[in-house]
């Protein structure tokens, strides 16, 4: 499946910001726990919408490597293109 | 960031329960009495949450069993299985396990904990994939991390949300391993386990069944959930614990596939661990049989559950789904939760008090686990305890 990197990047902005009532300016930079906060099933139900948004099943091991939006992004393009 | 730095959250939340007048988050039993009383701070108190289903801890002769055991073969192996920890006795209570689940294999671990982790760590492995209900025990999710595959969580008790994740894997799906459990510990509900099989037989995934709250406790035989769905045959490996029903400790899996005997040669928490010990297996050989001859355990632990969930349904607790030997009492607020938990342990009521993050829904719980052995009169006094620490 083609996306971009930007594209994934716009629609997760989009995801985060659905789901933080006071959601700081995001970027690819943004830390999802220091800056955002998201404890554990906060980010439990961030990989579920980004699941269904894109069509996929997430492997909770990818997020040990992921710290920012740049990270959950690249590892998303990264399943992406394999699928 | 200083060498124990990461250890900080951890010191701030018990400094937390500190204020709170807690010194330390494990209560001592300063004298056990029976399977389902101990004295503790003091004070005669009844038991009902230690996950002694079958009350056998006192069972005259799973004791005798063990004492003979102790005094023939000594107090421990000191050795692996695959050293010189392997007895006749490990061997039999295999033999015993596989002909109780009429399956052809068994393996015996140490304990629960190290089955999960044995068996996921090394049935699966990198480019494999496990999908598993968000509810599993940690010992689930640590024989997934140990294991190299990669691991993808469903809705709990959602078969169509496990279906979902299975299509979307495409080719992979068929080398999937779901794992459930039978029973599961937080909320004490039934894995929806024919929902599950059916979506399982429609992808070819495998399946791996937990019964460690369900031996004893669920179908005609006390095999557990898969008896009860009637989908045993749908089931590629069931995994359980000698340290609730059985009243002992270990762990151990059954398997129709073949293939489980050798995971004896590649499984690194069971190769690297001490067996266990002669008397525990003894005990725990001798408490199998009792769950094969004595069904009317198992009915009074279910009359003994239904009272305890009707009672305190009836004051109006927020409690898990359905009735079980597992029952938990909810709480939004941690404080609430940790208030009752202490006026129970004051009325002399031990239950378990289960806080975030170990709990599924970031809620806080008070979990109480019932036993054949309490007696009706003993859990109307759980319930009036219940009744006062919630005025």
């Amino acid at each position: 499946m083609k996306i971009s990197y930007d594209d994934i990047l716009i629609k997760l902005y989009g995801i985060l910001n659905e789901m933080l009532e006071d959601a700081p300016e995001l970027d690819e930079n943004t830390d999802l726990l220091a800056d955002l906060g998201l404890d554990s099933l906060a980010v439990m139900r961030l990989v579920e919408v980004v699941e269904d948004e894109f069509d996929l099943a997430v492997p909770l091991n990818i997020l040990a490597d992921v710290k920012t939006i740049k990270d959950f992004s690249e590892q998303l393009q990264k399943m992406l293109e394999e699928k | 960031m200083a060498f124990f730095d990461k250890l900080r959250p951890l010191a701030e939340a018990r400094q937390r329960l500190a204020e709170q007048g807690v010194d330390s988050i494990y209560v001592v039993m300063d004298e056990i009495l029976s399977a389902t009383e101990a004295i503790i701070n003091g004070r005669r108190s009844i038991l009902v949450g230690t996950n002694n289903y079958l009350g056998l801890t006192f069972d005259p002769a799973c004791i005798e069993a063990s004492c003979k055991a102790a005094r023939e073969e000594g107090t421990g192996t000191t050795g692996s299985r695959m050293a010189n920890g392997t007895l006749s006795g490990h061997v039999a209570l295999e033999k015993e396990l596989a002909a109780f689940y009429n399956q052809k294999e068994a393996m015996a671990f140490s304990t629960g904990f190290v089955a999960n982790l044995g068996m996921l760590s090394s049935l699966m492995g990198r480019g494999d994939v496990i999908l598993l209900d968000a509810d599993c025990h940690a010992s689930i999710y640590d024989g997934c991390r140990l294991s190299g595959a990669d691991f993808v969580r469903f809705r709990h008790n959602d078969a169509a949300h496990m279906g979902e994740r299975l299509r979307r894997l495409g080719d992979r799906a068929a080398n999937t391993l779901i794992v459930v459990e039978g029973i599961y510990s937080m909320f004490g509900d039934q894995a929806a386990l024919k929902e599950i099989v059916a979506v399982k037989k429609k992808y070819g995934a495998f399946l791996m069944v937990d019964e460690a709250h369900s031996l004893g406790v669920l179908g005609a035989h006390g095999r557990g959930c898969a008896e009860e769905a009637g989908v045993e045959n749908e089931v590629d490996f069931i995994v359980g614990t000698f340290s609730k029903s059985l009243a002992s400790i270990g762990g151990f899996c059954v398997s129709n596939h073949p293939e489980l005997e050798l995971i004896r040669y590649a499984s690194r928490p069971y190769i690297f661990t001490a067996s266990s010990s002669p008397s525990a297996i003894a005990s725990t050989r001798e408490a199998l049989k009792i769950v094969q001859h004595r069904p009317q355990l198992r009915q009074q632990l279910w009359d003994n559950a239904n009272q305890l969930y009707r009672g305190l349904q009836e004051l109006g607790f927020a409690m898990g789904p359905e009735p079980s030997p597992v029952i938990s009492v909810r709480f939004k607020e941690a404080e609430k939760a940790f208030s009752c938990w202490q006026g129970l342990l004051k009325e002399g009521v031990y239950t378990n008090l289960v806080l975030p993050p170990a709990t599924p829904d970031g809620g806080s719980l008070l979990r109480c686990s019932v036993s054949a052995a309490h007696t009706s009169e003993q859990i109307s006094r759980i319930i009036a305890a219940f009744t006062t620490v919630s005025r």
